[in-house]
């Protein structure tokens, strides 16, 4: 089958009940998308999917056929996205293994509302497990991202 | 510091005087990894002992030895090399050192990289920088006390030369190494320009483009993916299984039973399935039938009758001072109470998983997320039976550490099923193996009694801990020391302990038996207070304020931290309003003094916890953010846990995702202020201290709001939620 994955068209040979998470990490060797529930309760295996956050290991890849997919490898392979500037610059992570299913529901979260209060973060965010803490640092990096945003004028 | 001047033989050539220092790291006169050379150039590159390497373009390349699992050492290592070798932050870059010897403890636990690495970093660093002070006051014809060190460059400011550190390369080579006792080393935060600022994690851009970091990201030429399952049962073993229909599944490669050892940290019983994918082998495990051998001991139902029968006996006393009946027959005021807190899990978002690779000369690789690097290697030796020279161990990233990866089975596993296939292979465990074959956090029973003269002092304290052990002997993560606060602050004192046999399997637990004990101790030392119709920020500073023999807490530290946090929360100067409370503890663990006041709000039962006010005394902050990251990440985890228990049925744990073992989520995360009191003392860790007074600052601030105690966790048991 062909999947559209961050702008490209890849073509696989897959098991028609392999979650998405799987046929990026071991298929594709796209392994920024991290297993850690696999029952889609803990978000870090979240991928944006039509530019909606998705839980990536309940989603059978089969499924995503016309689908516009990005993962936190497609977002900006540079880091300069202001999601990715953000995350950087409040030194958000700590272990880090949840980040990128964090970045990309914030990036989700900021394209609907461009300067969300502490109550809409916490609602966008909710679905994404931080075992580390990082949750405080999460909602200054979402309001930082929005000031960065909006300082070039760029889609965030 | 005391530095161990040593010869010792390093290679066929010569002897070579190498100074070993207390960690048991070489530090100066040893070439990084293969080479034995002093201070040697390679290629050009300059590599005067095992963290540094300078090239001719002027590259700094700092090697950081420790485990990164998000405690930030990978970051804050390199930036006390970086700050004694005077050189611009932003043109270092910093690589992981995999497991070597001659870098000493390269394990993560206890806290300890910190005070452990101070030295020797500090050591290379300036040691380096001295070289090239040298060389530069050599190549000028200068006195070296004249020449100083700036970003990079060496400088004599008397002739306005200065030189770049690349230039100096070849000269600092032919120089003899330093005397390590003759070093200045920087010590105070008055001498730091780097260290003390906010300095984002090195791994950030990885992080945040998704480059491969951690374990379970290494992708190797033909590797296969296993799972590995095991059973439920602590303690089963397999008599059957079907594997040669496992083995007829899609895109299963291999299946078979691993006998395993009876080594509850090791290689157990179990069976192996290997695939193409990952989701293969997880998919045929679901048509798996094994026929286990079991043992159904562990049972919290049980654990609680016998904690019950335990309560009323004296236990086995483990330290006293005076005399604690005649003084509680003597008290004008009695106060007593009793706390419980459950078993919990680690709970790693990254799911335990190694990587390994074994070749037909005997060698074997890893790609290993673990915290004990060496434990590991032994494990698997003695497994194996593979010498541990002939195993290599890759240092990963690891996506949560807490003290579960102190523990290695799960190398062994890989290592088993990878000399089995001969394949590469990736042993990756599901959330549910995760949790069901955790070495838990033991849960506890503490009894307290106090006694009060006429003047609420406390000038009692009675203490029944009931734990788990056998023969005398707690288990692991379970020890409570008697010499710890409040011993020595009150003049009749006795700890006495009861243990609970288990077979359920226990470890380390991030800041172990402080996060747990601690919430107990500071909780029920606020009822003592209000009891005797006192303050409670006034009656622990009383209590710090008289010294009945020796303590383990420095009485100036943990006042200046408590008075600190009062201070910053408008501790008894303004009104919280309705339904509010402000709730108020400390502790005292791993070297470090750490205080909150928490403010929450309750809706009836429902508690959210507003604003933390954090004020941390660790000697020099290092790096600021990391601190800091520390302190908000460990009150958020130790508020999650509170909130959480694993509890035992048959034999098994009866949590197993986070379906049933619910992590706290955004919004139920406080803002918090962090507040940092840099002394000169040397610097602890800070992975573990802000753990252990977070739960009762909050749980005396649901107190002051609502009227209920907290005093059994989780916060369900006592009929509060989150």
């Amino acid at each position: 089958m062909t999947l559209k994955i961050n702008g490209q068209s890849v073509s696989i040979d897959i098991p028609s009940d392999m979650p998405l998470l799987w046929a990026l990490r071991d298929k594709l060797n796209l392994v920024g998308t991290k297993y850690s529930c696999g029952v889609g309760v803990c978000g870090s295996c979240t991928v944006l999917v039509n530019g909606m956050p998705m839980r990536s290991c309940v989603m059978p890849a089969t499924s995503m056929a016309g689908m516009e997919i990005t993962t936190i490898e497609g977002l900006d392979p540079a880091g300069e996205h202001p999601v990715q500037k953000a995350w950087n610059d409040e030194d958000v992570p700590q272990c880090g293994y949840c980040q990128s299913g964090q970045i990309l529901t914030a990036t989700a979260l900021l394209r609907q509302n461009p300067n969300p209060s502490d109550d809409d973060i916490d609602s966008a965010m909710s679905g994404v497990l931080c075992r580390c803490g990082t949750y405080h640092r999460i909602r200054k990096a979402i309001k930082r991202a929005a000031e960065y945003a909006a300082e070039t004028g760029g889609e965030s | 510091m005391k530095p161990v001047k040593q010869t010792v033989a390093m290679d066929r050539r010569s002897f070579l005087k190498v100074s070993l220092l207390a960690s048991g790291a070489l530090v100066i006169g040893c070439g990084r990894f293969d080479s034995a050379t002093a201070n040697e150039l390679e290629d050009g590159t300059w590599i005067p002992n095992l963290y540094v390497r300078i090239d001719t373009d002027g590259n700094i390349t700092i090697v950081s030895k420790n485990p990164e699992a998000g405690q930030g050492v990978k970051t804050a290592f390199p930036m006390v090399v970086a700050e004694c070798l005077n050189v611009d932050w932003k043109t270092v870059s910093v690589e992981q050192a995999p497991l070597d010897d001659r870098y000493g403890r390269q394990a993560i636990g206890g806290s300890r990289g910190t005070p452990d690495g101070w030295d020797d970093l500090r050591v290379a660093g300036t040691a380096a920088c001295q070289l090239l002070v040298s060389a530069a006051a050599e190549e000028w014809g200068v006195s070296v006390d004249t020449c100083k060190a700036e970003s990079g460059f060496v400088v004599h400011e008397a002739s306005g030369r200065s030189a770049r550190y690349e230039t100096l390369l070849e000269t600092a080579a032919s120089l003899p190494v330093p005397d390590v006792g003759e070093l200045q080393l920087k010590s105070r935060p008055a001498d730091f320009s780097l260290l003390g600022t906010f300095v984002p994690g090195v791994d950030n851009h990885k992080i945040v483009t998704g480059q491969p970091l951690f374990g379970c990201d290494t992708r190797l030429d033909g590797m296969l993916y296993a799972v590995y399952a095991k059973c439920p049962v602590f303690e089963g073993k397999v008599r059957s299984a079907n594997v040669d229909e496992i083995r007829k599944l899609p895109g299963v490669t291999h299946a078979f039973v691993v006998e395993g050892t009876d080594d509850l940290r090791g290689l157990r019983s179990g069976v192996a399935i290997v695939a193409e994918t990952w989701w293969q082998a997880n998919s045929a495990r679901k048509r798996l039938h094994v026929d286990w051998d079991t043992n159904h001991a562990a049972s919290s139902a049980d654990y609680e009758k016998r904690a019950e029968l335990l309560r009323a006996e004296s236990g086995e006393t483990q330290g006293s001072a005076g005399d604690v009946d005649k003084a509680m027959g003597g008290a004008s005021q009695i106060v007593e109470a009793s706390y419980y807190y459950p078993f919990v899990s680690h709970a790693n978002m990254e799911p335990q998983n190694c990587t390994a690779l074994y070749r037909e000369s005997g060698q074997l690789e890893l790609w290993a997320p673990t915290q004990n690097p060496k434990g590991g290697r032994r494990l698997i030796s003695r497994t194996l039976g593979i010498p541990e020279d002939r195993i290599h161990v890759n240092l990963m990233r690891i996506g949560g550490g807490f003290g579960r990866r102190l523990r290695n089975e799960f190398m062994a596993e890989v290592a088993w099923i990878a000399r089995e296939i001969r394949r590469p292979v990736q042993l990756q465990w599901t959330r549910e193996d995760d949790i069901r074959h955790d070495y838990y956090r033991p849960a506890a029973w503490h009894d307290f009694k106090a006694g009060l003269d006429s003047d609420g002092r406390m000038i009692a304290f009675d203490h029944h801990f009931i734990t788990f052990g056998v023969d005398g002997e707690t288990v692991s993560g379970a020890d409570l020391s008697p010499q710890h606060y409040p011993a020595g602050l009150v003049p009749n004192f006795r700890l006495r302990r009861s243990l609970i046999e288990t077979n359920a399997p226990t470890g380390p637990w991030r800041s172990p038996g402080h996060s747990a004990y601690g919430w107990a101790y500071q909780s029920f030392f606020d009822e003592v207070a209000l009891a005797a119709g006192r303050d409670p920020f006034e009656f622990r500073l009383d209590l710090l304020s008289r010294s009945f023999g020796k303590t383990q807490i420095d009485r100036q530290r943990a006042s200046d931290v408590l008075k600190l946090a009062a201070k910053k929360a408008g501790w008894g100067s303004r009104e919280v309003g309705d339904n509010r409370g402000l709730g108020i503890a400390f502790h005292y663990d791993h070297g470090a003094y750490v205080a909150y006041v928490a403010e929450v709000f309750a809706d009836g039962s429902l508690i959210n916890v507003d604003k933390v006010f954090a004020v941390v005394d660790c000697g020099p902050v290092i790096n600021l953010s990391g601190a800091k990251n520390q302190v908000e990440g460990g009150f958020v985890d130790a508020l999650s846990t509170a909130n959480l228990e694993i509890t035992f049925a048959n034999g098994a744990a009866q949590q197993s995702n986070f379906t049933d073992y619910e992590l706290l989520r955004i919004g139920q995360a406080p803002d918090i202020e962090c507040h940092f009191i840099q002394s000169d003392n040397s610097p602890s860790g800070l992975g573990e201290p802000p753990l252990a007074p977070a739960a009762p600052a909050v749980c005396n601030a649901i107190f002051a709001a609502t009227g209920t105690r907290v005093r059994k966790l989780p916060f369900s048991r006592s009929g509060i939620s989150l």
